[in-house]
């Protein structure tokens, strides 16, 4: 089964990509836009059909190296 | 003496720091990632680089590679063990050394000469070291040091701050900061000492015609404590 996972920064980790893109969005008139955070997209096909084994695994592969938790949150989608 | 440089995919300043290594006496090995095996070592050297193109995160890839337990082991047994640039940030991805390496606060890539200043002596690194402001090269997009509130206090408690950018008198305060580092640091040490990660490249300095003699400082006082 496929498995969606998103990393995102955590909560007051500074995100210059993400200021920058704000700043380029505020440029092209999106004047409305207070804060953009960029995080990663992953998706994840795991030989397994039982769908709460497949997350636990993906959950362990998120701890030891999709994220890295100094300065990163997960969410299993 | 024996050092071991690893290589990894993506590895760039290994051959540099084989020629540092071989200039100041010590007897140097090359050890490719997808070996298990280190042979017998004083010092192993994680060179800096863009290992695995720093894909995912840099370091992250390179420090879940089959070389890394013997190093790990190594480290945990109280062997020296030295990351340099991309060697710092596998450092850290592998747990050997607190927090993480960020991109530069300004999103610029860094390629220029900085001041650092000696923080803590009472290691095999700067033992024997007399100047305090030592003169590197930098060359990074992901320098920032960043480690949580927690983690930096004990650091600090600890003495784990080995060098912090400064200017070439050694104010360390944010006019000299390159790249956004948290208390300006541009290397760690483990809480025992034996590990070094840092930024700036020692081995770029080895040479007054092309550079300066600053990285030489580092490496024969490295030679004389092994």
């Amino acid at each position: 089964m496929k498995v969606k996972v998103i990393v995102t920064l955590k909560k007051g980790v500074l995100d210059p990509q993400g200021k920058a893109i704000q700043q380029t969005l505020n440029g092209m008139t999106f004047d409305n836009v207070s804060e953009v955070r960029q995080g990663k997209y992953f998706d994840i096909e795991v030989n397994e059909n039982d769908e709460s084994k497949a997350k636990s695994q993906v959950e362990e592969m998120c701890k030891k190296l999709l994220a890295n938790l100094v300065i990163e949150d997960y969410k299993i989608l | 003496m024996k050092s071991t440089v690893i290589i990894f995919p993506g590895s760039n300043c290994d051959r540099d720091m084989d020629v540092a290594l071989k200039k100041f006496g010590f007897e140097n090995q090359m050890v490719w990632h997808n070996d298990s095996d280190i042979p017998k070592s004083d010092l192993i050297v994680l060179p800096g680089g863009f290992s695995y193109g720093d894909y995912l995160r840099c370091g992250s890839i390179a420090g879940k590679s089959r070389i890394i337990k013997s190093v790990v082991n190594f480290a945990n047994s109280g062997g020296l063990v030295l990351g340099i640039c991309n060697g710092f940030q596998i450092l850290t991805e592998t747990g050997l050394l607190p927090g993480i390496l960020q991109q530069n606060k300004y999103l610029n890539f860094i390629c220029k000469n900085v001041f650092v200043k000696i923080k803590n002596k009472e290691n095999k690194y700067f033992k024997n070291i007399k100047k305090e402001v030592l003169e590197l090269h930098i060359a990074h997009n992901e320098g920032n040091y960043f480690c949580s509130n927690d983690e930096l206090k004990s650091i600090e408690d600890n003495g784990q701050i080995a060098v912090t950018y400064c200017d070439d008198k050694g104010n360390d305060n944010e006019h000299n900061n390159p790249n956004g580092a948290i208390k300006n640091i541009a290397g760690i040490f483990n809480k025992d000492k034996n590990i070094l990660g840092m930024m700036p490249h020692p081995e770029r300095m080895i040479d007054p015609f092309l550079s300066g003699e600053d990285g030489s400082l580092f490496f024969e006082n490295l030679i004389g404590n092994v």
